[in-house]
């Protein structure tokens, strides 16, 4: 039995506690995130004038923003209006509004790729407005999306990294604090990045489970 | 086939112009229970639209529509749904929802629109499917569908609302040669079981042996209309009778 140097016995300890907090960060914001990206995107695309004004809007600013700015304004700037939030609430609503506008930036553009024709052929049969919308137009759209809310849940693992600026630690703030204090910061960090390569790779693999689930016929594939 | 004299769908003086451009210059007609109009001409003479204001897909900009005696409002949502639910629409490109399986197509409506049980909704389904030959593709998905079939399910997906009119709007017209006989013999069908229909199309032996009516429309007005035996006798002037001559030079079939 090897038995590991003190060095890398916290290390993997540390880097155990920050996985489990880096899971518990991505997989409300990855669920709230595409939760918020079909309602926005779908608003932005269907509701009225002043809707459509308001989702273009929260889109234009928490894409057009730096996450880190949104990250601090949650957790530094709050307070000052006497909201107070954990460090964990910070990053979580930081990441589910971030990855939310740009979700509904994939829910979009596949919303306007639906043809006419599935709106006429639901209104032909008697479907309200709201009802064509929920039945028809946005099971097709989120099928038509899958891949690229995939490609944004991937790209979240990997700025969930950002939460322990707001002094969340999660996996990379747990390794950085053992690197500075060892001063070991090539080891550390190839590690930190071997644990990100394997989310990423079991995240691929449930994305790919998620999408033979929806396949269907004439959709992708 | 008329069974009935009382109208059971009234238009009246309907327009549409989108832009400049005038689609509809106050086209009106009288659809008694059971009976056949179709509507022929040129392309771009208005037919498609006729057909998309009397359900109001298209909202026309004046004129009436009443179903069955009853005026529709058309400001009034509940009124436009009441509608659509009882005149079925059949289209060219068929419109069946790319992401349900052929049964589903047919029962979601059912389900949302009418409100049934999911399994009254599939009972009902799997019976329209047979009615048009489908029994046995009711969980294809349309991308999986010939033309033909894609079309036969949109008729069993209009006739399972019960449909007081049926709208086709050039039912044929997308299809490859080959598979119009089987769209053709369905429509035939409901013909003889004395279904109401309004048909825009370009196929001659559904002018000729299902119309009651022949409505001749062109530049957005119905310039004539009349029985086919009237408009298509040998040697009659009318427009109808010169359109199909035309239609007769590029087909095999008979006017």
């Amino acid at each position: 039995m090897i038995t590991l140097s003190p060095f890398y016995q916290e290390l993997l300890v540390s880097l155990n506690r920050g996985l489990l907090m880096s899971l518990a960060l991505i997989v409300p914001s990855a669920i709230g995130g595409v939760c918020i990206g079909i309602s926005a995107g779908t608003l932005r695309v269907f509701g009225n004038r002043w809707v459509r004004r308001f989702g273009d809007g929260y889109a234009a600013l928490f894409r057009g923003t730096p996450l880190v700015v949104q990250l601090f304004v949650f957790y530094f700037g709050l307070p000052n209006l006497g909201i107070y939030l954990s460090p964990y609430a910070a990053a979580v609503t930081a990441f589910i509004l971030c990855s939310g506008a740009y979700q509904s930036e994939y829910i979009r553009g596949a919303l306007l790729s639906i043809k006419k024709g599935q709106h006429f052929g639901a209104q032909a049969l008697g479907f309200t407005t709201w009802q064509t919308i929920r039945w028809i137009i946005v099971p097709q759209a989120v099928r038509r999306a899958i891949h690229g809310c995939g490609n944004e849940i991937i790209y979240l693992i990997k700025y969930s990294s950002l939460a322990y600026i707001v002094t969340c630690m999660e996996l990379t703030g747990e390794g950085k604090t053992i690197a500075t204090e060892y001063f070991r910061f090539t080891e550390v960090f190839a590690i930190i990045g071997l644990y990100y390569l394997g989310l990423v790779t079991l995240a691929i693999f449930l994305l790919k489970k998620i999408e033979q689930r929806l396949y269907i016929p004439g959709f992708g594939r | 086939m008329i069974t009935d004299t009382t109208p059971i769908l009234r238009v009246d003086n309907i327009t549409k112009c989108f832009g400049n451009a005038c689609i509809l210059k106050g086209a009106s007609l009288t659809l008694r229970k059971g009976e056949i109009k179709v509507l022929i001409g040129p392309s771009g003479g208005g037919k498609s639209t006729l057909l998309q204001c009397i359900n109001c897909l298209v909202f026309p900009d004046s004129g009436t529509i009443e179903l069955d005696g009853e005026p529709i409002a058309l400001s009034s949502k509940p009124d436009l749904y009441r509608l659509r639910q009882q005149v079925g629409m059949i289209f060219q490109d068929f419109n069946l929802f790319d992401h349900l399986s052929a049964l589903n197509n047919i029962t979601i409506a059912l389900r949302k629109v009418k409100r049934k049980s999911k399994q009254e909704a599939e009972e009902r389904a799997r019976f329209e499917l047979e009615q048009v030959g489908l029994g046995d593709k009711a969980t294809l998905y349309p991308a999986q569908l010939s033309g033909g079939q894609k079309q036969r399910v949109a008729i069993a997906r209009a006739l399972a609302m019960d449909p007081k009119v049926l709208l086709l709007d050039e039912p044929t017209s997308a299809l490859d040669p080959e598979l119009i006989g089987e769209v053709i013999s369905v429509i035939k069908n409901l013909a003889t079981k004395g279904m109401t229909m309004i048909m825009a199309t370009h196929q001659i032996s559904l002018i000729s042996t299902l119309a009651d009516e022949i409505l001749f429309m062109e530049n957005g007005v119905i310039v004539e209309q009349g029985s086919p035996a009237e408009l298509l006798a040998a040697g009659n002037l009318s427009k109808s009778q010169g359109f199909c001559d035309r239609l007769n030079d590029l087909s095999d079939g008979g006017c």
